[in-house]
């Protein structure tokens, strides 16, 4: 074991699996941002029809899943930023693991500022 | 006999490196994107009744106002590149066979475009006060008809 690289950036630990998230987070946003441009260009040659598809919005189960969008937004936008610092700050990498954590607590944070809000909002219309 | 030493094999690439813009742009979008879709999200899921509270009145009020329209535009068009150019590299990495990772490439962009085109038709030609159904559907969905389409 004492020849195991450690240290790296991409091979192993956080900065690997902080990769990896990045790319799942990253199709999941892309697949909804498709569906997402579609649903709202229906307004302009279906106003009640778009109004039909909101209220497919509005589930309690389509709602879960808006939940778990914007956790994937959040660790995606932030993780963003850390990838920005490793790439242009002089001490980036130095510092991508505390980074990496710093991520973590920020979107920890953000999302329960957002979840209670929008689960209220979810769960109190049905 | 002497060693013979290779000249360095990298050369020194001149011209227009589309690789290099094309990482700079996921870098640049990225910090404009956090500010335009965290803003999104809060305008339209935080405030007020949140999700509950979008329909098709919401929408026009919104697009009612050129604040509102440049903002979606600017992510519309920021967000699919974004997106489409992360979906490249990830099917250049992952995509075996070379006509594959071609179609698929040629996919993406192609989707790209059509969506930034449906999407920008969309709001530019958006009328939320063009007809009876629509107008019927504002005063339904609780706007302030008068005031709305007085502002489009």
């Amino acid at each position: 074991m004492a020849n195991r690289p450690a240290g790296t950036l991409y091979r192993g630990k956080v900065g690997m699996w902080s990769w990896v998230l990045h790319r799942i987070t990253g199709v999941a946003i892309f697949f909804f941002l498709l569906v997402h441009v579609l649903d709202t260009a229906l307004i302009r040659i279906d106003p009640a029809g778009y109004d039909a598809v909101m209220a497919t919005y509005k589930t309690w189960y389509i709602g879960l899943g808006e939940t778990g969008l914007v956790a994937a937004i959040l660790f995606h936008a932030l993780n963003g930023v850390r990838i920005i610092l490793i790439d242009f700050w002089r001490k980036g990498a130095k510092f991508q693991n505390v980074m990496f954590w710093v991520v973590i607590g920020l979107a920890i944070l953000l999302f329960a500022g957002f979840a209670p809000r929008h689960l209220i909002n979810v769960f109190s219309h049905i | 006999m002497s060693v013979i030493i290779e000249s360095p094999r990298s050369r020194k690439r001149s011209g227009f490196n589309l690789e290099k813009y094309g990482w700079m742009y996921m870098r640049l979008s990225g910090v404009l994107l956090i500010i335009l879709i965290f803003g999104h999200l809060f305008a339209n899921l935080m405030v007020g009744d949140g999700i509950h509270a979008i329909n098709f009145a919401f929408v026009a009020g919104k697009w009612a106002d050129p604040f509102w329209q440049v903002w979606d535009v600017t992510m519309l068009v920021l967000a699919l590149i974004h997106g489409t150019n992360g979906m490249r590299t990830l099917v250049n990495d992952y995509a075996e066979r070379e006509w594959i990772r071609r179609t698929l490439v040629w996919l993406l962009w192609i989707t790209c475009v059509t969506l930034i085109v449906v999407g920008i038709l969309a709001l530019t030609t958006f009328d939320p006060c063009g007809d009876q159904a629509s107008l019927d559907l504002l005063a339904k969905d609780g706007a302030n008809v008068a005031a709305l389409c007085a502002a489009h």
